[in-house]
């Protein structure tokens, strides 16, 4: 009967602690810091050697020398931060002895339905913003003409993106559509306004959507020894280039620069 | 145009891109103000740099090494993990829009192009994220630094 209680614990710490990898990886973070999150959980706990092997599409997860172990696939991931701080701090809340273990796992759960995001107009606006202002500060030659022009690009395509991410699941599909209306409201301002640049609004309207900052975090997770899941994010950072390239390519070949 | 306004545009832009950005990925509303700051540290490192002639690859490590310190400082002030602030100060600095450039030269038949985008997106890549490490390994060794001095001082 003890035997059965005790297994019946352990499960209940795995199915935490996996939750709790998989909300940080498809919040963005680091993988080193969601493995430290889930073992310092399963030692909070009480768990006697846990392991975890975590990567960008899976995380795997064994308790007391590998008797026990459960994996979840992550099918999703993006960049929310707030998810990230979340989890992080209830962990912490844990380990100072703040919750028990029964309210962390209702926490964790209810983490994901219950984490706010800002409004989707303000978001468009933080697109609009950044693409006019990271194109001026890129271009660095101060050019006020295309500063409105890439502000309302980088808006009309980040809301293009979010509408075409909820439409389909395929990954890239998204991202290559986008590119393709922003470039056509480009080509559009360009021949409504000849005096504006297209190659400069492109370059600030794609802001939101280029893969910088993946290119950097799988270099992270590289350096870190994190080799598989620096490869794979390296690897979703590529595929981003190219549809970004295809996108603003075909839209060059059929309706000219 | 001016020194004093040219900085002033600098300073004001990376603020506004930083956070921005920050808006995007749903950064922690505690946490949106010392994003934006981050940022416009980062920011004017590599700008400051850059123009004294250091290349392309040295400011950016300089300003990821900024960035990385600064970000474990506001972390520990504002106690969220280090990504919340590391990442919108990074935004300014992470080469996309190469990287995207150089797709578009391939596809286009600039293959020249192409490569010497390939090739600045690595220098700029690599810079970036050896000055985050570097920055994780100082903190790292500062607080162990500190742990020591706190147990010699006990003794």
């Amino acid at each position: 009967m003890r035997q059965s209680e005790e297994t019946e614990f352990y499960q209940q710490v795995l199915a935490i602690c996996l939750t709790a990898g998989r909300l940080m990886i498809v919040g963005g973070s680091e993988m080193y810091r969601v493995e430290d999150t889930m073992l310092r959980i399963a030692r909070n706990a009480g768990v006697r050697d846990p392991r975890v092997f975590a990567t960008p599409t899976g995380v795997f997860m064994s308790l007391a020398g590998g008797e026990l172990s459960q994996m979840i696939q992550v099918r999703e991931r993006n960049m929310n931060l707030e998810l990230v701080d979340r989890v992080n701090g209830l962990s912490r809340e844990f380990a100072n002895h703040e919750l028990d273990f029964a309210e962390l796992r209702d926490q964790i759960e209810a983490v994901e339905t219950t984490t706010p995001s800002f409004p989707l107009w303000l978001q468009v606006l933080g697109a609009a913003a950044l693409s006019a202002t990271l194109m001026v500060l890129f271009m660095n030659d101060y050019d006020w003409i295309n500063f409105p022009a890439a502000a309302g690009v980088g808006g009309l395509g980040f809301l293009a993106y979010v509408w075409f991410k909820q439409m389909t699941r395929i990954r890239f599909i998204s991202e290559l559509l986008a590119t393709i209306v922003m470039g056509l409201l480009t080509l559009l301002l360009h021949r409504l306004f000849p005096v504006t640049t297209v190659a400069n609004i492109l370059i600030g309207g794609l802001m939101t959507l280029v893969p910088g900052l993946a290119l950097t975090n799988a270099l992270r997770d590289l350096f870190m020894g994190d080799l598989l899941s620096g490869v794979v994010r390296l690897f979703e950072a590529g595929l981003t280039a190219v549809s970004l390239g295809a996108g603003v390519a075909l839209v060059i070949k059929f309706f000219g620069a | 145009m001016i020194i004093w306004l040219q900085i002033l545009i600098n300073i004001t832009f990376s603020y506004i891109a930083s956070v921005g950005f920050a808006l995007i990925i749903n950064v922690p509303h505690r946490a949106l103000n010392f994003a934006g700051i981050n940022g416009v540290l980062g920011w004017m490192v590599y700008w400051v740099s850059f123009r004294a002639h250091f290349g392309r690859a040295i400011p950016n490590l300089l300003a990821a090494l900024a960035l990385g310190i600064f970000s474990l400082l506001f972390a520990r002030i504002k106690k969220c993990p280090v990504t919340v602030f590391n990442i919108p100060g990074l935004v300014p600095l992470v080469p996309g829009v190469p990287a995207y450039l150089a797709v578009r030269a391939l596809l286009i038949g600039e293959t020249a192009t192409a490569v010497t985008m390939l090739i600045r997106v690595a220098v700029v890549t690599g810079a970036i994220a050896v000055g985050t490490l570097l920055a994780t390994m100082l903190m790292e060794r500062d607080y162990h630094l500190r742990r020591a001095w706190r147990h010699y001082k006990a003794r």
